[in-house]
């Protein structure tokens, strides 16, 4: 919505800086996103001439004497012939920016003789202003400006650019936004006459209004002004409209938008002798019915949409625009005026079906007041005798089905206002701030209403008539906030939520969550968030499983790359990691924790939470003394081996199976302690979907823990014992062995042989060797067994016992052998 | 027959070993040997003086044994001293570490700078009696803008764009319920309190989604956090005074805060809340548009007609609720341009934060 300043102040004398207008609005909730200046003149003044002599050499030249106010008198030359003493006009001194009246070029003024007399200044034309092609005379300004001020005060639009909220039609009317600006600077608003000649004769005599959607139509309106004389409006009239970026049309339709743009009411006016049988009746469309509207555009209509119809045909699709077939023309003598009320969503529904959107629409979507009709009407029909004359009937016709729907009075107590905001505000001053807004309170009996009455005698409580332009105060609440943005939120006292603290609900999914995002910040991997939605092309490249569910697919998805929600971490994970194998230099070793999206088939989707971490890449950033091994399925463990560690969870890895990962390079990961429950995958991907994303230097290692059945994992081992063992005061005993196998011997099965020995305290791999001295298809594994007891010190004819134990039992069941 | 005096022996034992020290590598372990063997040692000149003093009457003897054995002191004295010259000699000359190389770092992770401000944002309302809860993204219709006082069809609808989800005809529910995901973490509202009676306080953060071309500024996924409260006796003052103790917390302890009138429909009064800007104290800068202020957040007192859609009875409870996007602040905080950063991953992006 546009404001020009000029036209507010009609309604409101405000004499504030458009800048501190525009900030006080928007504190109170008017948003105001810009301010528009159609002219920004430099250094010209408004100048008031005090004589006028002949130019000594020249007969069409004069000499005149201009005032500047405080910048005092000054003689210039000038040729224009309507300039005369007395007259308040556009001045220029020496250097302002003025347009060259010949060339129409932009250029700085120039002191310069004009036929032998020195001439340090002009009185200036339109042309030279920059306003038009006009370069006849000098602009003369209305005799009350005030000389000496800069120009743009006077001549000129500044205009205020509005982003309004929904609920507040009543400011998409300059009288609305001018009543705001009263109610802030405390000076109120002036109402326009509503008052005309009715010189015709009663417009039931003349005309029929008949709603037959009565749902639809709440009020209707309308009269009739016989001889009016179509034609284009006068010049104040069409500069209006222009100033909100309207196009002129004649007169009559002029008159129309004027009182749109004034109060907020959309209006239409028919050719009524194009209306058959004078009757107007509001109605449903039938379903396939045609209307060409005013735009020229044939529509077709369905029987949910609302039409102003005569007997015989529709003749504009009510409250969206008017139809061709009724439409104001030179040769239209007699007008029916209609001002109306049509149910919001419905007319939202109409424009949109239709793709028209109209000035009538956005003000009618938003639900206005039935109240507003009638008092458009009046004003339009002022306004229509004032520019294209002729004779209004007398009385309006007024047709109300809706009548008493809409809450007309609020009761408030001074005890809600104190409930709400949590300040007292004296009973004269809640008077006063709702008043200045155009609400009425009356003083109630506490009696009158419940909250009041509990209250007694110590709370002031109101009956609130809300003002015919208000729709969006319907309680008790809406009147505080109208209190708040009018006194000040910078009122209302400050307090810390105090009171009740909730009782506190264990939140174990969150708090897992948070642990594990921590336990792989902690080994140096570096969190990402992605996209949640893909495409199943993209997806594709992670060979999900097919027993997969389906997926939430978007209805208006952005972009053909995020048309279903994601059932994987992975594909963003592996996308990811080749975007920055490309740009970054270092390690690439990063996680998300986000939620996967599967289609069970009915209800919302199953949103799984899981974890993916990939790695890949050079182990640390090129270091002066840095060994450039790289990342690989060990480091993925180790990863995952972290979030156990961090949720004291015992995990088993076995070898396992995934779509995504290399056959014979995939751990499963699983918790016996819940009864061997899978809780996640490590494995290095598959060189074909390493391709699939352009990933071309491997290993890149991927693990993926579901967080729910780690809850579950976390949950089974914490019913186990204690984390806390007393730790041995004996020495412990190092002996390392060195051991033969056959290659397929899992190194992990190794060292829980040897963990079952009780003397053992722990068992680690150091070495593990293939080839020259060692058999094909053997291997050489390193270990080094500590022993320790709890309550002596091992002799070491113990401990050979023990290792001699060890040794049989991994001779027998896993034929290893002691490296000679 | 007179033994030469001890003393004079001392002077001459004192001179010859410290000549020898002179020009001793005390790095020669071998060479330390001797010397130490020939002055100092079990056989050596000292003992061998010490030695002869058993022939002198008492008091000379005390005399000069005090005298030999602070030379002994002396000579290992200097034999140490010589020594650590020596050490510091040859660390001169060896190689010496240039401790301006850099230094052996364990590789490190980082949260998303949006976790970062959630826990931030979180854990200073948890510190003030709020419980972090979270919901589902795809939502039902219902919960996303029903509940919320947002009617089907009405304009105030238009200020969420919104992205639905796919649903045959036969996946609709009888109530005609459409999915859709979620453009705020207001359902959450609904969904809290349906399932619990006030006393409410709760903070959600989560991702969100909107229908919306994405630029610098705008994305189409983004987080949010909420925050509900209600219980009896909840007042806007409550509102002002929590929120204002927020912005303290995380932007600094002397911050101001502005309340400026605001439209959500699911808030009556509604508000948005400023802070004064930490770039520049209000003065005006570019991180503030020249303005002194930054808005922060949405807020306002829950609108009767929410809490009446769960059942509360709304003469009796009041509460306040509000809303603010993690990005947005640390696109504040940090001055980053572009909101697309975010979610696209770049390790040269997200290893800064
Ligand atoms: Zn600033």
């Amino acid at each position: 919505m546009k404001v020009p300043l000029s036209w507010m102040k009609e309604y409101v004398p405000v004499e504030l800086p458009a800048e501190e207008i525009a900030r006080r609005l928007t504190m109170a909730g008017v948003e105001v996103t810009g301010i528009e200046r159609t002219h920004t003149w430099n250094g010209i003044i408004v100048g008031h001439v005090r004589s006028v002599r002949p130019h000594p050499n020249a007969d069409r030249l004069r000499l005149v004497t201009v005032d500047r106010g405080s910048a005092g008198e000054i003689e210039v030359v000038c040729g224009a012939p309507n300039v005369a003493e007395g007259q308040r006009i556009a001045f220029a001194g020496v250097g302002a920016d003025v347009i060259d009246g010949h060339t129409g070029k932009a250029s700085k003024l120039k002191a310069g003789k004009i036929r032998g007399v020195e001439s340090p200044g002009m009185v200036l034309s339109e042309k030279e202003l920059g306003m038009s092609g006009d370069h006849e005379g000098i602009v003369v300004l209305d005799p009350a400006a005030p000389v000496g001020r800069p120009l743009s005060e006077v001549l000129g639009e500044t205009v205020l650019d509005l982003e309004l909220s929904p609920n507040r039609p009543d400011c998409l009317g300059v009288l609305g936004v001018a009543r705001e600006v009263g109610a802030l600077v405390g000076l109120g608003a002036t109402e326009p006459a509503l008052g005309y000649r009715e010189s015709g004769p009663d417009a039931h005599s003349l005309a029929r209004v008949t709603i037959e959607a009565a749902d639809l139509c709440p009020r209707y309106t309308a009269t009739v002004i016989r001889g009016v004389k179509v034609g284009p409006s006068p010049n104040w009239l069409q500069d209006r409209l222009r100033a909100l970026g309207e196009r002129p049309v004649n007169n009559v339709v002029d008159a129309t938008n004027y009182v749109m743009f004034e109060l907020g009411q959309p209006l239409h006016a028919f050719d009524f002798d194009l209306v058959a049988g004078r009757h107007v009746i509001v109605r449903r469309a039938r379903s396939g019915e045609k209307l060409a509207t005013l735009d020229g555009v044939e529509r077709t209509l369905t029987d949910e949409m609302l039409v102003i119809a005569d007997p015989e045909r529709a003749i504009g699709l009510a409250g969206v625009m008017g139809g061709a077939n009724s439409e104001i023309t030179e040769r239209t003598v007699n007008v029916l005026l209609e001002s109306a009320n049509f149910h919001a969503v419905n007319n939202r529904k109409t424009a949109r079906g239709l793709g028209l959107a109209s000035e009538a629409t956005v003000r009618f979507e938003k639900g206005l007041r039935a109240g507003l009709a009638e008092v458009g009407l009046r004003r339009c029909v002022g306004m229509i005798l004032e520019v294209a004359g002729g004779d209004a009937a007398r009385g309006v016709i007024d047709e109300w089905p809706g009548r008493g729907n809409e809450v007309n009075e609020i009761f408030l107590t001074q005890q809600r206002v104190q409930a709400v905001l949590g300040v007292e505000w004296p009973a004269a001053q809640v008077v006063n701030t709702l008043r200045s807004l155009g609400f009425e309170p009356v003083p109630a009996l506490a009696a009158a209403g419940g909250q009041g009455a509990a209250m007694g005698d110590r709370s002031a409580s109101w009956s609130v008539r809300v003002p015919y332009w208000r729709p969006d105060i319907t309680i008790p609440e809406d009147l505080c906030e109208e209190l708040a943005r009018v006194i000040g939120y910078d009122q209302i006292p400050q307090t810390v939520v105090s009171g009740r603290v909730p009782r506190w609900e264990p939140q174990a999914g969150l708090n897992l969550r948070e642990k594990v995002r921590d336990a792989l910040v902690a080994a140096g991997i570096q969190e990402m968030i992605s996209y949640t939605a893909t495409s199943e092309r993209n997806e594709e490249r992670v060979r999900l499983s097919e027993k997969t569910p389906g997926h939430v697919k978007l209805a208006n998805p952005l972009s053909a790359d995020w048309a279903v929600m994601r059932r994987t971490l992975r594909e963003n994970a592996l996308r990811t990691f080749s975007d920055n194998a490309r740009t970054w230099r270092g390690p690439v070793a990063m996680f998300e924790i986000g939620k996967v999206f599967l289609d069970h088939g009915e209800g919302l989707p199953e949103e799984r939470e899981m974890v993916v971490g990939v790695l890949g890449g050079l182990r640390s950033e090129t270091h002066w003394a840095g060994e450039q091994t790289r990342l690989d399925f060990f480091d993925a463990k180790g990863a995952v081996e972290a979030v156990l560690e961090a949720l004291r969870v015992e995990g088993a890895f076995s070898p396992g199976a995934d779509s995504t990962l290399a056959a014979g390079r995939v751990a499963a990961v699983t918790s016996p302690r819940a009864g061997g429950l899978r809780v996640g995958i490590v494995g290095e991907v598959d060189p074909q979907v390493m391709t699939a994303f352009g990933i071309d230097a491997g290993p890149v290692a991927m693990f993926e823990l579901d967080l729910e059945a780690l809850g579950k994992a976390v949950d089974a081992s914490r019913s186990s014992a204690s984390p806390y063992k007393p730790f041995g005061r004996f020495p412990a005993s190092p002996r390392d062995l060195a051991l033969l196998l056959d290659d397929g011997v899992p190194a992990g099965e190794v060292l829980r042989m040897i963990e079952r020995n009780r003397l053992v305290a722990s068992a680690s791999v150091f070495d593990v060797y293939r080839g020259k001295g060692v058999a094909t298809g053997r291997k050489s594994l390193a270990v080094r067994v500590v022993y320790q007891a709890a309550d002596r010190t091992l002799t070491s004819e113990e401990v050979d016992a023990a290792e001699k134990s060890i040794l049989n039992a991994l001779s027998s069941q896993l034929g290893a052998e002691l490296r000679k | 027959m007179t033994e030469p005096l001890p003393t004079t022996d001392l002077k001459q034992l004192s001179e010859d070993a410290l000549s020898a020290l002179q020009v001793l590598d005390t790095s020669d372990p071998g060479a330390v040997e001797k010397w130490r063997v020939e002055f100092l040692g079990r056989n050596g000149r000292l003992t061998t003086v010490l030695r002869g003093l058993g022939a002198l009457p008492a008091e000379q003897r005390r005399e000069a044994g005090a005298a030999a054995n602070s030379l002994k002191e002396q000579l290992e004295q200097r034999l140490e001293e010589k020594r650590t010259q020596t050490l510091a000699a040859q660390a001169a000359r060896a190689e010496s570490l240039d401790i301006s190389l850099p230094g052996r770092r364990m590789r490190r992770g980082r949260l998303h700078p949006s976790t970062q401000i959630i826990r931030e944002i979180c854990s200073a309302f948890n510190e003030m009696g709020f419980q972090t809860v979270e919901g589902p993204e795809v939502e039902w219709e219902r919960y996303n803008f029903d509940l919320l006082n947002i009617p089907r069809d009405h304009p105030a609808r238009d200020k969420w764009d919104t992205i639905w989800i796919e649903q045959p005809e036969s996946r609709r529910p009888p109530d005609g319920q459409r999915i859709l995901l979620r453009t705020h973490t207001s359902p959450m509202q609904g969904r809290v309190m349906e399932r619990q009676q006030p006393p409410v306080r709760v903070i959600v953060p989560g991702k969100c989604y909107r229908f919306e071309a994405t630029d610098a500024t705008h994305e189409w996924q983004f987080h949010q956090v909420e925050g509900l409260v209600v219980d009896e006796g909840v007042t806007f003052a409550d509102l002002k005074g929590t929120l204002y103790e927020f912005a303290r917390r995380i932007f600094g302890a002397n911050r101001r805060v502005r309340f400026r009138c605001d439209f959500f429909p699911f808030v009556e009064p509604g508000v948005d809340m400023s802070i004064d800007c930490f770039g520049c104290d209000g003065k005006g800068c570019r991180i503030c548009k020249n303005s002194g202020w930054i808005e922060i957040m949405g807020a306002g007192m829950v609108h009767p007609k929410v809490l009446a859609a769960v059942g509360y009875d709304t003469a009796r409870y009041t509460g306040f609720a509000f809303g603010m996007g993690p990005e947005r602040i640390a696109m504040l905080r940090y001055g980053i341009e572009d909101i697309r950063h975010f979610f696209s991953n770049d390790l040269r992006f997200l290893s800064q934060f």
